[in-house]
């Protein structure tokens, strides 16, 4: 089909394609009323050298990046994930892990618990991967029920998990509204501005100190860069489970930023050592010696102690305010 | 024997992400073996000494480097027979990012990191566009956003490939990444008479034989002039 369209009907009818001819560096200006193969007939041999270019391969990748495009786009248009369910592999030790079929659905927060190198990253992997018991451990996971379709695994643009951590930052140099612009381009949204302001508005709210579109990305604070970053995971990003790794409590609203999440409807697993962040999760996971040691339900006797937990949090974040304010400290309020 | 082609720009983390991807292989009983190009310096045989990992390393010094790899991929194979290997791995830094060690039948592997910039999958030649996996490094240290960009712009060069996040730190990722080295079908006795996935840049000038002075006179052979236009007139 592609060997006889012009360039310029491809284009018409793949406008993404662009984004290949200049990853590729083919300028294709001047030439829309050719067919790709006659464009790429019209080099040199001295260009073809020069450039590196293997028409050959071209043409391929051109068919196989429009196909994925295409698969992209249907797959943006679908319901997205309901439920990620994993099934029990084994410990360190070979003992069967402690739970039967655990079962997330989305607007769900799980917390994950237990000691540096107990299997966090391992199971956050096997999630990622789809383990199907090839992995270590011997999971299995499922997507909606079912054994999931490998495009979670080989697709470059369909990751089933996006993650955040503690550790993460911005390294480009561009400013806020250049840098949202960049990343709805890439994920091939059409109302770009409407979906940039909103992730605005939304990472201000999570954000103790508001921030502008012409701010450079590398110039947030910690606590902005950390809003920005859950706003944007949360509204643009396509992968339906978002791993949290800790977030620190400090310039951000934890419990908004996991609220807007779960309003997006992201199945959120979040591993943390803070008890008001970990009493937020309907359920926990425990996690020890590279197995899922047990779930835990948060009762409402820790939900009771959340509430309390999250007042003393209060009097500290607000003695905080006093002290950056510079006035007298004191417990009364 | 498996021959696994691992190439990537400096410092992008192909070592590590070698040793995690080993360590993963070892549980599987596979036995591999290491051979490092670089330029002009490397210690990391030492790492993978280190590991047990039987090594060699191969310095091309003022040869350029990828000619060294074709000129020598063939005796390494041998080496790797010869040790018994059931899987070998090459490692090479791409230095001018325009060519690619890779041979076709071999599967070929590109280290690439996110920090490099999102522009870089532009910037590197066949070494990306004709790999068949890559592999994309130091997600854990930038957003998410800027790993999805990333991703995307590799798409758009190497629709083919499949691209993994492999963590050269923890190993997320390399245990998955080992799965797809090692398969019995694929087994080689030699590369002779197999060929390179890209043809190497025409070269040849007084430079390339060791002429050191500056100026028109002492150029000779395959010699080009940047345009620079004429804005003086």
């Amino acid at each position: 089909m592609m060997n006889n369209m012009k360039l310029k009907q491809l284009i018409e009818k793949y406008p993404f394609i662009t984004d290949y001819f200049s990853g590729n560096k083919l300028d294709i200006n001047l030439e829309e009323e050719r067919t790709f193969t006659e464009f790429l007939d019209s080099f040199s041999e001295e260009e073809i050298e020069d450039f590196a270019i293997d028409k050959e391969s071209l043409t391929e990748n051109l068919e196989e990046y429009i196909q994925n495009m295409k698969e992209f786009l249907g797959i943006k248009e679908e319901k997205g994930v309901e439920s990620l369910t994993i099934l029990p592999g084994f410990d360190k030790s070979r003992k069967k892990e402690g739970f039967e079929t655990l079962t997330l659905h989305k607007s769900e927060i799980i917390s994950i618990v237990g000691p540096t190198g107990s299997g966090k990253s391992r199971l956050l992997a096997d999630i990622e991967w789809t383990a199907q018991k090839d992995t270590p451990t011997g999971r299995s996971i499922l997507v909606d029920g079912k054994v999931p379709d490998m495009k979670w695994r080989f697709s470059s643009n369909n990751k089933l998990v996006a993650q955040l951590s503690q550790n993460m930052n911005f390294v480009m140099d561009l400013t806020v509204r250049e840098f949202l612009e960049l990343h709805a381009g890439s994920r091939l949204v059409e109302d770009i501005e409407g979906v940039t302001s909103r992730i605005i508005k939304e990472a201000n709210k999570l954000a103790g100190e508001k921030f502008e579109m012409e701010t450079p990305i590398t110039s947030l604070s910690g606590g902005q860069s950390r809003a920005l970053m859950i706003a944007d995971t949360a509204i643009l990003s396509s992968s339906p489970i978002v791993l949290i790794d800790e977030i620190e409590n400090a310039g951000i609203d934890r419990r908004k930023a996991l609220d807007l999440l779960i309003g997006e409807e992201k199945i959120v697993l979040m591993a943390t050592h803070d008890p008001t962040l970990a009493l937020i999760g309907d359920r926990r996971i425990v996690i020890k010696n590279g197995g899922i040691e047990k779930i835990i339900k948060t009762s409402k006797k820790e939900k009771e102690l959340l509430k309390d937990l999250e007042k003393m949090d209060a009097i500290i974040q607000s003695i905080r305010t006093d002290l950056r304010e510079g006035r007298e400290l004191s417990l009364k309020k | 024997m498996n021959l696994v082609i691992f190439s990537g720009p400096p410092s992008s983390g192909k070592t590590s992400i070698i040793l995690k991807t080993i360590d993963a292989l070892k549980s599987r009983d596979i036995s591999v073996g290491v051979v490092k190009f670089d330029c002009l310096y490397t210690d990391d045989d030492v790492l993978y000494e280190k590991m047990g990992i039987p090594v060699k390393k191969g310095i091309s010094g003022a040869l350029c480097p990828d000619h060294y790899f074709a000129s020598n991929i063939e005796e390494v194979v041998q080496w790797g027979i010869k040790k018994g290997l059931d899987l070998l791995i090459t490692e090479s830094a791409g230095l001018c990012n325009r060519c690619s060690p890779y041979i076709k039948e071999i599967m070929g592997i590109c280290v690439i990191d996110n920090l490099s910039g999102i522009n870089t999958p532009k910037k590197i030649g066949p070494m990306l566009k004709s790999s068949d996996i890559v592999v994309i490094t130091k997600g854990d240290i930038v957003s998410q956003a800027e790993r999805e960009v990333f991703a995307s712009r590799v798409n758009s060069v190497n629709p083919k490939a499949m691209t993994m996040h492999v963590n050269g730190l923890t190993g997320q990722g390399a245990f998955e990444l080992s799965t797809l080295l090692y398969e019995k079908e694929k087994t080689i006795e030699t590369v002779k008479g197999m060929e390179l996935r890209f043809p190497m840049p025409s070269a040849l000038c007084s430079y390339c034989l060791g002429e050191t002075r500056i100026g028109e006179a002492y150029q000779m052979g395959n010699v080009r002039k940047m345009d620079l236009g004429e804005d003086d007139e």
